[in-house]
């Protein structure tokens, strides 16, 4: 029986695991969108988030802890350096100055022999597992949603639904758009560095614009009213190829069927909810 | 009570071509129920953007209290003691009637963000403290039993209110109100003026910009009138009501009409 057990959770680990990280990287999404930005930059913090704890873990040989530090902290400094001139813009222009930034990474990490090439970054220790996975993202989600109950829960919707009138009730939306692109960043880059940690192996193709788009349907599909929204999205877009394995090729359809009927019958996502904003 | 609490040197605006606001001056006094009047496109939405950091200024000067603000961002301007409401209303719709008002107390709100994350008792005071606050200003416009209804489904009139409660949430000291009394029925209007005479008893300084000159006249202390972006008189409203320019700019049209009006019934037969 226990051998049972043993196997079948042998055969879906890296189905458990993905399941976590895709959440984490579903709030890192949350972190943009619920302030009303659109990033498609969620698949390039996330493989700079990779590419460094595998660094700091395989060639530097430091902790596990250390690395997803430098994970968080890498994603947060670029992060940082796009928002500065793209945040003034509205609207489309972080997220297609955050599609440039994916692309330019995934050719410097095809060229850089140090990160292994086409070839990819392999032999990264399986340090990851169900418990630190889901206690970071246990961790996350309650920050959310303390967070989503304070004035600054409250100023983040105001700034979603009205920006002007956000500003002149005394709301800094810059500062806000900044901090939540940052901490979106720091969040990629540990699902990134976490997803490393368990799969061992990483290449510059999956940290591409498919991969940002998943991050961004997790959001879509689940809604933004509440931070449980991406998590939802993601464990629902996660588990159903799986689900769907006997389809094979065709399987794929269904991420992309399930996102156009939401978005026609409930545009605000699954759980597109009033959520309440007083502590 | 006599001091200025704004003051506008020479404020300009221009939208390429087009010149909104002309070398405006206008001083705004403690204590006053303020209005700028003038015809549609006259350009006093404009100035209102200008006044609240929305629509940065061409040129000219702006002052509050003794601060120079012209290059203030507008949540700076928020945060010193400026609140605004907006033509079109513009409360966020998908929050509570609290929420809205609790939204508007952004600049008292001082708690940093790991006092909120670890919920500590401070952070718990503060949001009690700020519950409380908005439900008194709800109680002050009269939305006290909507509080948690979505502020989308108020009625106009009331929506107009929370709009008012949000912008004295975060206890300015002049409020703009721009067209306040904008698709209002007699009733609402007649509430509405008996809130702004209380709220400069309370001591606040209102600036409103006003289509409506009857709404205006009987309200205001002292009276600005724009016409196409220049400022034509600046007085008492006794004086405004006199002053032939202004008849000539504003009133023209429509007091001849109802002269001629009146002047058609007086002759008809009974």
């Amino acid at each position: 029986m226990w051998e049972m057990l043993d196997d079948l959770f042998y055969a879906y680990q890296d189905l458990f695991y993905g399941l976590g990280v895709n959440a984490i990287l579903a709030l890192s999404m949350y972190a943009v969108v619920s302030l009303g930005q659109l990033s498609l930059g969620q698949a390039a913090f996330m493989g700079i988030g990779a590419y460094v704890g595998a660094v700091v873990t395989v060639k530097l040989g430091l902790p596990f802890g250390l690395s997803l530090t430098a994970a968080m902290i890498a994603p947060a400094i670029v992060a940082a350096l796009v928002g500065i001139p793209t945040l003034r813009l509205t609207g489309v222009y972080l997220a297609i100055a955050t599609i440039g930034l994916g692309e330019v990474l995934r050719i410097l990490y095809l060229n850089s022999d140090y990160l292994g090439g086409a070839l990819g970054f392999s032999g990264i220790p399986e340090k990851a597992n169900g418990w630190i996975i889901y206690g970071l993202l246990a961790l996350i989600l309650s920050g959310f949603l303390i967070i989503t109950r304070s004035r600054v829960g409250r100023a983040c919707e105001a700034i979603r639904q009205d920006e002007d009138a956000a500003r002149v009730m005394g709301i800094n939306v810059t500062l806000y758009k900044m901090t939540g692109l940052i901490l979106s960043a720091a969040l990629a880059g540990l699902g990134g560095a976490l997803n490393a940690h368990f799969s061992s192996f990483i290449s510059p193709g999956e940290f591409g614009f498919e991969t940002a788009v998943a991050i961004l349907s997790y959001a879509v599909l689940g809604g933004v009213a509440t931070p449980l929204g991406p998590v939802i999205g993601a464990f629902l877009l996660t588990a159903l190829p799986e689900l769907l394995r006997s389809l094979h090729e065709f399987r794929g359809i269904f991420n992309g069927l399930i996102i156009v009927l939401v978005m026609i019958f409930l545009p605000k996502g699954l759980l597109g909810w009033r959520v309440r904003r007083t502590g | 009570m006599n001091s200025p609490l704004l003051t506008a040197e020479g404020i300009g605006r221009n939208f390429g071509a087009l010149i909104a606001v002309d070398a405006v001056s206008f001083t705004v006094v403690q204590g006053q129920i303020h209005a700028i009047i003038g015809p549609n496109g006259a350009g006093k939405t404009t100035l209102f953007n200008i006044i609240s950091g929305l629509v940065p200024a061409s040129q000219g000067m702006l002052r509050f209290q003794d601060r120079e603000i012209t290059g203030l961002p507008p949540f700076r301007r928020a945060t010193i003691g400026i609140s605004r409401t907006f033509q079109n209303i513009r409360i966020f719709p998908d929050m509570s009637v609290l929420e809205n008002v609790l939204t508007g107390m952004s600049p008292i709100l001082r708690q940093p963000v790991w006092s909120l994350l670890l919920r500590l008792p401070a952070a718990r005071r503060e949001e009690a403290a700020a519950k409380q606050e908005g439900l008194r200003l709800l109680e002050k416009v009269g939305l006290h039993a909507q509080a948690n209804a979505r502020a989308a489904d108020l009625s106009y009139g009331d929506q107009r209110r929370l709009e008012i409660a949000r912008a004295l949430a975060a206890r300015p000291k002049l409020l703009l109100l721009d067209e306040p009394a904008a698709g209002m029925n007699p009733t609402e209007t007649v509430g509405l003026l008996s809130l702004l005479q209380e709220l400069r008893k309370d001591g606040l300084t209102l600036l409103l910009v006003e289509h409506d000159m009857g709404f205006v006249m009987g309200l205001s202390d002292r009276i600005t009138v724009l016409n196409f972006g220049r400022v034509i008189a600046d007085g008492a409203p006794g004086a405004i009501r006199r002053d032939p320019q202004v008849i000539e700019a504003y009133l023209g049209a429509k007091v001849a009409a109802r002269l001629a009006a009146e002047a058609a019934k007086a002759g008809a037969p009974p």
